[in-house]
């Protein structure tokens, strides 16, 4: 009747996984028992779970990624913990079998559930806006795209309360992902939330391509689209070159696992190396799709906080489009020791080095960009800053390690370790934190507590420094990866240093806790009022902080590159006299019921409880036929109603005839 | 991309009245103030060809998730591992009989498509009809061929040919069942509400799903069973 599920299936006699299972359960019931409370369920169903504008998916998304970033954030402090305690006698406090989920958690968490959604959660809130646009291509389909992403959190958080999860590291590698060596449940949740999740990365790219190339403002040629827009654009082009790909390996792996197929096992004509070569096809183009975002987000920061245009956009233009290339082109640099010969191998190793040309061309960019500029420091200067140092660093490192004979040398090493958190602590998770910084009045109409941002700042910056260099040092030394327990007593101080660096680390997460929460109750003190606090250049700029609903209540005609830049240079008049009914789309719970019997097949799939999943599925299909009848689907938003929102801004002007 | 300011949303919406009329209105204003050259109330942006473009964008998505199964065939279908071959399972004039029901069913899809745009309803259905019928004999001889394979000891977990012959055509097959219920649906929709220009956007794209998985099954019939019986 419930498959595989039984009792059992929940490790009560684990005292760390069930205080974390605890910790999660009572968060969760404060957190539905105040909504009960305050009596927001109606509110919260239908202003946000079924809401299908872009600004707010996009705030869903950035919740989602900071819980989630907190959960695989508690993943690194364990493997922190475990590492600077467990050397010699003493094994630590946890079980090679429990370290082994704890460090394919924090991968896969941390890129599916933290960067992706972050990322994705920016381009909802800020893409449509920078466009003059006044939603996405298919807003329901955004809507859907996130409770599919919701939905493989959600399964990848139920695994540590309901069985187990993957102990085969965050890519799964085969064969050691087969069901001979892993016969449990956790390899199947983590195929599953990857699987749902990824068909939703999927629906976003094919929805955000469609709206940069459908919804742009008139006059807003694609040379005269601001640099975030571009690198979304590159972003989701390999979201939907790379993620079917996912798909399909992900797919290849369940037919072994489920129907007993041969793709990657050991027997019978399996190719395990094959899973390598296919889960990589996808895995570098993903590094990109996190990394290229960003680099938008960096381009829109510099010269906003420089007082300048960007520097050289066409070559910014040109090296995103470059970088986005040749990020299919490098996969095989990551088992350079599998065994492909040594012309293959100098093959990869030069495109890969290739990718640090288009990357420099960057870096100069944003650096003259300042030269001579009014650098304010502002946090998401600071952010910027901390960033063009730590990544070029980070991508030295990375130059070396495409070196076929140096990567003989450090593959699989904690070097390796240090080198991608280098450049995705550096690179991504400082440019959300800029970006989030930057556009939080856009987003919430109101600015964030500098003081605590700064303070924040220096943690993240400072701890990254102390925790990651030793890892370095380590990976020379001989350390390898995903090691729960050593004997080498020089290598116990510097995991203990590193430590410390998480540590400090931590430190600003609590700081950035607290400047959400100071902002949020001083926020009449930082209320945007002007719709521009940054004298920003781009026209998400020109609209009110908060974006209301319908986004423009005007679409602007775009004439120069920095739109907005180019209208406050012109003198034009922000306030309007005149107001028409907007087309909106209607709020529908379809894409949340959709994802929720997508959920259902998953957890039914997962433990192997058929009839369930059946159910499920024909849940699935029955909500998108009856969508498909449903006509009630936009409305439109009297001019008189567009006239008083716009009027609390103090954008009416009186009717002149 | 037109640059021009309209009065009235296109694509799919109705068209409102009172609304253009106000609009019109509210341009005039506008172009007496001279605010026309630095906004637009209303910019048209083509609903119908957007979401053309989305689909597309999605059967290129498809498109490279098959290549994904086609490299993985490529690769793996010399490991029979001691098991049949494909030049002892494929039974040609069967698969061709099979072919032939896809791609006549593509032709009379394309049938259907026309009847659309002559704005006959009912033979948009009939043409409709005979395509799904030929659809669901495409999927019925593909699965009493799998039931074969398996029958005589050649099924998915014989080998790493088998597995990723079956998922190949397997997938092939799925999408070929996920359009059969959309042309169900679609058939209803017609009969139900007429060719509206909401039915009118999905036709086009059913009509272009179903003649993708034609382009995938001719690519399917070359390198498996050509090629699988050659070699």
């Amino acid at each position: 009747m419930f498959g595989k599920l039984t009792l059992s299936a929940i490790p009560y006699t684990n005292p760390i996984i069930m205080g974390g299972v605890a910790f999660m359960v009572i968060c969760a019931l404060v957190i539905l028992g105040a909504i009960t409370y305050f009596g927001k369920w109606k509110y919260l169903w239908t202003e946000w779970l079924t809401s299908v504008d872009h600004k707010k998916i996009g705030i869903m998304y950035l919740i989602l990624a900071t819980i989630m970033l907190l959960r695989g954030f508690a993943d690194a402090i364990m493997m922190r913990a475990q590492q600077a305690l467990a050397y010699g006698s003493n094994m630590g406090y946890l079980p090679p079998g429990h370290f082994d989920q704890v460090f394919s958690a924090h991968g896969t968490i941390m890129i599916f559930f933290m960067a992706m959604p972050f990322i994705i959660g920016l381009m909802n809130c800020i893409l449509p806006l920078q466009l003059g646009a006044r939603d996405v291509a298919f807003p329901l389909m955004n809507n859907l795209s996130f409770w599919l992403t919701a939905a493989g959190a959600v399964l990848v958080n139920l695994s540590l309360a309901v069985g187990n999860f993957s102990h085969a590291g965050w890519l799964g590698f085969a064969p050691l992902s087969e069901l001979h060596y892993s016969p449990g449940v956790g390899v199947d949740y983590w195929i599953w939330a990857l699987q749902i999740s990824g068909i939703g990365t999927t629906l976003t790219g094919v929805n955000f391509i469609a709206t940069i190339l459908k919804m742009r403002a008139p006059g807003m040629t694609l040379m005269r689209m601001p640099i975030f827009a571009w690198a979304s654009l590159c972003t989701n082009i390999l979201i939907v070159a790379a993620f079917p790909l996912l798909t399909v390996t992900l797919g290849l792996l369940t037919m072994d696992r489920y129907l007993g197929m041969h793709f990657f096992t050991n027997s019978l004509g399996g190719d395990p190396m094959m899973y390598i070569n296919l889960i990589w096809i996808w895995g570098h183009p993903e590094v990109y799709i996190l990394m290229l975002p960003v680099f938008g987000v960096y381009s829109e920061v510099v010269p906003t906080f420089s007082g300048k245009r960007l520097f050289g956009y066409a070559s910014m233009v040109y090296a995103t489009m470059a970088i986005a290339l040749l990020s299919l082109i490098v996969w095989l640099h990551h088992f350079f020791t599998m065994g492909n010969g040594a012309n293959v191998n100098t093959f990869f190793g030069i495109t890969t080095m290739i990718i640090a040309v288009p990357t420099g061309v960057k870096i100069f960019n944003w650096l003259l960009t300042m030269y001579r500029g009014r650098v304010r420091f502002e946090t998401p200067m600071l952010w910027t800053i901390g960033f063009l140092i730590t990544f070029t660093i980070g991508g030295m490192s990375g130059v070396l390690l495409a070196e076929p004979p140096a990567d003989f040398v450090l593959h699989n090493s904690l070097f390796l370790v240090a080198h991608f958190h280098n450049v995705i602590i550096g690179g991504v998770v400082f440019g959300v934190f800029a970006g989030i910084t930057y556009w939080a009045p856009k987003i919430f109409g109101f600015r964030l507590n500098e003081r605590l941002g700064r303070a924040a700042f220096w943690c993240w910056f400072i701890g990254f420094y102390v925790a990651f260099m030793p890892l370095y040092a380590l990976g020379l030394m001989g350390a390898t990866r995903r090691m729960d327990h050593y004997d080498v007593a020089a290598w116990q101080p510097l995991f203990i240093i590193a430590a410390v660096g998480a540590a400090i680390i931590f430190a600003g997460v609590i700081l950035q806790v607290a400047q959400v929460v100071v902002s949020i109750r001083q926020r009449e003190q930082t209320r945007d009022l002007t719709g521009d606090p940054w004298n920003g250049r781009t026209l998400e700029w020109s609209i009110p902080s908060p974006a209301p609903a319908y986004n423009f209540a005007r679409i602007p005609v775009v004439r120069e590159r920095d739109a907005f830049w180019d209208m406050k240079q012109r003198g034009v008049d922000l306030k309007s006299s005149t107001f028409v009914p907007i087309h909106m789309p209607r709020n529908k719970a379809a894409g949340f019921i959709v994802a929720s019997f997508a959920f259902v097949v998953a957890f039914a799939l997962i433990w192997h409880i058929w009839w369930l999943a059946i159910g499920g599925l024909a849940g699935v299909i029955g909500t998108l036929i009856r969508h498909a009848f449903d006509d009630d689907r936009d409305y439109h938003l009297g001019a008189d109603e567009v006239r008083r929102v716009e009027g609390l801004h103090g954008r009416v002007q009186a009717r002149s005839v | 991309m037109s640059n021009d300011p309209i009065l009235v949303q296109g694509g799919n919406l109705a068209l409102r009245r009172d609304y253009a009329d106000h609009a019109a209105d509210t341009l005039r204003d506008l172009r007496r103030s001279g605010d026309a050259v630095d906004f637009e109330v209303e910019h048209h942006h083509d609903v119908a060809s957007t979401i053309q473009l989305g689909f597309w964008i999605y059967l290129m998505s498809d498109c490279l998730l098959f290549s994904g199964l086609f490299a993985t065939y490529a690769l793996l279908n010399s490991h029979t591992a001691g098991g049949p071959a494909g030049s002892q399972l494929f039974d040609l004039p069967n698969v061709l009989i099979e072919t032939m029901f896809l791609l006549f069913s593509s032709f009379t899809c394309g049938l259907a498509t026309l009847a659309m745009n002559a704005d006959r309803r009912n033979a948009t259905v009939g043409w409709l009809a005979v395509t799904f019928l030929l659809g669901l004999g495409f999927i019925s001889i593909e699965v009493r061929e799998f039931a074969h394979l398996v029958a005589i000891g050649a099924g998915p977990d014989r080998s790493a040919f088998l597995s990723s012959f079956f998922t190949l055509v397997a997938t092939h097959g799925l999408h070929v069942t996920c359009g059969l219920i959309f042309m169900a649906v679609m058939m209803v929709a017609v009969l139900k509400k007429g060719l509206t220009p909401t039915n009118r956007a999905r036709l086009v794209n059913l009509s272009l799903f179903w003649h993708f998985l034609d382009i995938i099954w001719v690519g399917v019939f070359s390198l498996v069973y050509l090629f699988g019986v050659a070699r």
